[in-house]
């Protein structure tokens, strides 16, 4: 059984207010426990705190100074020291961003990404709406530590998150001023090109050109990271990061929030260290509803895994990529073996396709025709060139896009082809599943179905 | 002496303005991908180019003979600055919007690579306006050529070729393949996924 | 591991909208996938063709493609 402890004392350094409290977590039957930092507001009382529940749960935030670059520099090498890695997708290490921004010429701004756009992701809206100010905390942080004199927080028009978000900065008296922008509900909006694009010029497309770290939002450095991370961020300005290795492994430390879905008991947001097998996180959500076959982690654009693979595989950025993968949105959905893996990936890619910016040849064209592809394979479509054309053409797209889009679908088509081999087998010599016509289990927004 | 000025400006204004119809033929085909066996589209692009220079060629021997020439009484300044001349003000006047034009072309195309993108291709569409100035000129500054038969279906030629390229570009931007819709269809499934709206946090 | 050595050629693919000319001009390192747009060959350009992509570079008509400074 393990025990997570939630607090210690923060370096002197940090520090100049009261000490931190501990926080009381659970304790699970499960090894790598359902840890509980970023939840524990819900999980005490189930609503989220209003400021001063908050700083009675978590403890002030360290007395952030502006202009005291000796202090800055403590905090960044704190971040450094604890791993934290982004909770995008990415998991770019957040302390080389904070460097790169803080080192840059110009006034920072701080944008923090709160978008969401892959539909079987919850997590972030969920972490909104039960601990704003988490997040709040985190965007001070993160604007202390590359001395920004802006912030934004980035989130989809008609976000569940934009009402608490706005209460919650109500409430609050932040040294730098944070607004709200709302950004249109196309899924390549939120990719961090696009939002700095956005927040510039207005179009929400992804673009080539400088890091946002040196030339971001109107020209100014721009450090854009997921509002996760920084409620992290905020985490590790109080209990250091000795405290946030206590969780995790090495290389991916710190928990973080998994949204799991599809044929499981409790479909739902999870707090879990990185670390956690797919099937334990699995059994937290209550255990497969019916017998799976697969799982798809990572989001639309991530990997199917058969659960042979699935099954004892840590979630770590590490043990990913030692199968060559991007650990990627940390989101599973589980598919059940009454299902058609084919069908499934066939309407992701349609609505992939469909949420091209339609900037860059190889994705505008590419991923239409592989979608198209992939549809012509769940219907049964009796065609020999068929697989043979699929595979040259996702060998072409990758690679050739300003942003990761086609790259992340034509990865997922291409873990699709691998898991479901013998699917595809039978569907390519016209002998679709019974199981394709029956009800998705991949999430997609509403227009795409 | 004067007499074969006059006949020089003129001729060479007649291969002026064939010379610039193939350019503007040429820049519009490029412009819309046109390509064949023999013709690369850099083989369009480069005698696109290269026809322009030319044009440009003809085009000083063209207005060095008028001003050159004592009849008519054209200054330097009347090739550049339009209307002021005392010969056929208009028409002239013109022919100096249609040279300015083309000079501006021909300048920001040299330092294509040091210009805006945008800038660039904006000015360069000007040329779609230069053009019929061009022929405009020619049949107004003609006079009595202007009736020869000859003439006259030089610059119908003309207008048809540049009427039938524009044409053309128009149809193809409105038959632009958009990316492949993808019309295959799926498994007939019943709308609505599984696991959104039912999440909760634990 | 080779070092590298020389110049290489990258296309800007917001820019580029397939014309083809790179293609024409350096056949031997760049391709055009089946919907027109440039696939390019990894590494430095080979010296025998330096001269070839400064042109194709110059002649793009959208400057998408770049040659980068060896």
């Amino acid at each position: 059984m393990t025990l997570v402890t939630g607090a210690m004392l923060a370096s002197d350094a940090l520090t100049s207010g009261p000490i931190s409290t501990i926080t009381p977590l659970h304790q699970s039957p499960i090894p790598h426990a359902e840890v509980v930092r970023l939840l524990a507001a819900w999980t005490d009382d189930g609503r989220a705190d209003d400021l001063t529940e908050h700083e009675e749960r978590y403890g002030r935030l360290p007395s952030l100074l502006p202009g005291r670059g000796v202090r800055r520099h403590l905090l960044i090498d704190s971040v450094r020291r604890a791993g934290l890695r982004g909770r995008g997708g990415a998991g770019f290490p957040t302390a080389e961003k904070l460097t790169a921004v803080a080192a840059a010429k110009g006034r920072a701004v701080v944008v923090a990404n709160g978008c969401e756009g892959d539909p079987t992701s919850s997590k972030d809206h969920t972490l909104m709406q039960l601990a704003p100010h988490l997040v709040l905390d985190g965007i001070a942080v993160a604007c202390y530590a590359v001395d920004a004199a802006d912030a934004v927080l980035c989130l989809h028009q008609g976000s569940p998150a934009l009402e608490p978000m706005r209460a919650a900065l109500a409430q609050r008296r932040d040294p730098v001023p944070v607004t709200i922008a709302e950004v249109p509900p196309r899924y390549v909006a939120s990719e961090s090109s696009a939002l700095v694009n956005f927040l510039t010029t207005g179009a929400a497309l992804p673009t080539t050109g400088p890091r946002a770290a040196e030339r971001g939002v109107k020209g100014r450095p721009t450090l854009v990271d997921n509002v996760e991370t920084l409620a992290h961020l905020a985490l590790i300005a109080r209990y250091g990061d000795e405290w946030f290795r206590e969780a995790g492994t090495q290389q991916s430390p710190g928990s973080t929030l998994l949204t799991i879905g599809g044929a499981v008991t409790w479909p739902g947001v999870y707090e879990v260290e990185y670390g956690i097998p797919i099937s334990d996180a699995l059994e937290l959500a209550g255990g497969e509803s019916e017998s799976l076959q697969a799982v798809a982690v990572g989001g639309l654009g991530g990997t199917w895994l058969p659960v042979s693979v699935a099954d004892e595989l840590p979630l770590t950025h590490e043990d990913f990529a030692a199968l060559g993968l991007p650990l990627g949105i940390p989101s599973i959905v589980a598919l059940p073996a009454q299902a058609c893996g084919v069908a499934e990936t066939a309407r992701v890619l349609r609505y992939l396709a469909h949420e091209s910016a339609g900037q860059c040849g190889p994705c505008m064209f590419g991923l239409p025709a592989v979608a198209e592809d992939f549809a012509l394979l769940a219907a049964g479509r009796r065609d020999r060139e068929l697989l043979d054309r699929l595979e040259r053409r996702l060998g072409v797209v990758p690679g050739r896009g300003a942003c990761s889009h086609p790259d992340a679908a034509i990865g997922f088509a291409a873990s699709a082809l691998s898991a479901f081999a013998d699917d595809v087998r039978a569907h390519a010599a016209g002998r679709p599943c019974r199981w394709a016509a029956q009800q998705p289990w991949m999430p997609l927004p509403e227009e795409a179905a | 002496m004067d007499q074969a000025l006059w006949f020089a400006s003129r001729g060479t204004g007649l291969v002026s303005l064939l010379l610039l119809t193939a350019t503007v033929v040429l820049g519009a085909e490029h412009a819309g991908r046109t390509a064949g066996a023999r013709w690369p589209r850099f083989t369009v692009h480069a005698v696109h180019r290269n026809l322009s220079l030319l044009s440009l060629a003809f085009l000083a021997v063209h207005v060095g003979t008028a001003v050159a020439d004592s009849y008519a009484g054209i200054r330097v300044v009347d090739a550049f600055l339009p209307f002021v001349s005392a010969y056929k003000p208009l028409y002239l006047g013109l022919g100096a919007v249609a040279l300015d034009l083309m000079l501006a072309l021909l300048i920001t195309s040299a330092l294509r690579t040091r210009v805006p993108l945008a800038a660039w291709q904006w000015l360069h569409r000007a040329a779609y306006a230069m053009w019929p100035l061009a022929v405009v000129h020619g049949i107004g500054a003609g006079g009595k050529d202007s009736n020869l038969l000859w003439v006259q279906a030089l610059n119908v030629i003309c207008v048809a070729a540049v009427l039938v390229v524009v044409w053309r570009r128009l149809a193809d931007r409105r038959r632009t393949p958009a990316p492949m819709a993808v019309t295959a269809r799926l498994p007939r499934q019943r709308t609505g996924a599984h696991s959104r709206e039912k999440a909760f946090v634990r | 591991m080779s070092r590298y050595t020389g110049p290489s050629i990258s296309v800007d693919p917001i820019a580029c909208t397939a014309h083809g000319l790179c293609a024409e001009l350096l056949p031997e390192i760049i391709e055009l996938d089946e919907w027109g747009y440039p696939i390019l060959a990894d590494g430095p350009v080979p010296p025998a063709l330096r001269a070839q992509a400064k042109a194709a570079a110059r002649a793009c008509p959208t400057l998408a493609l770049k040659l980068s400074r060896g």
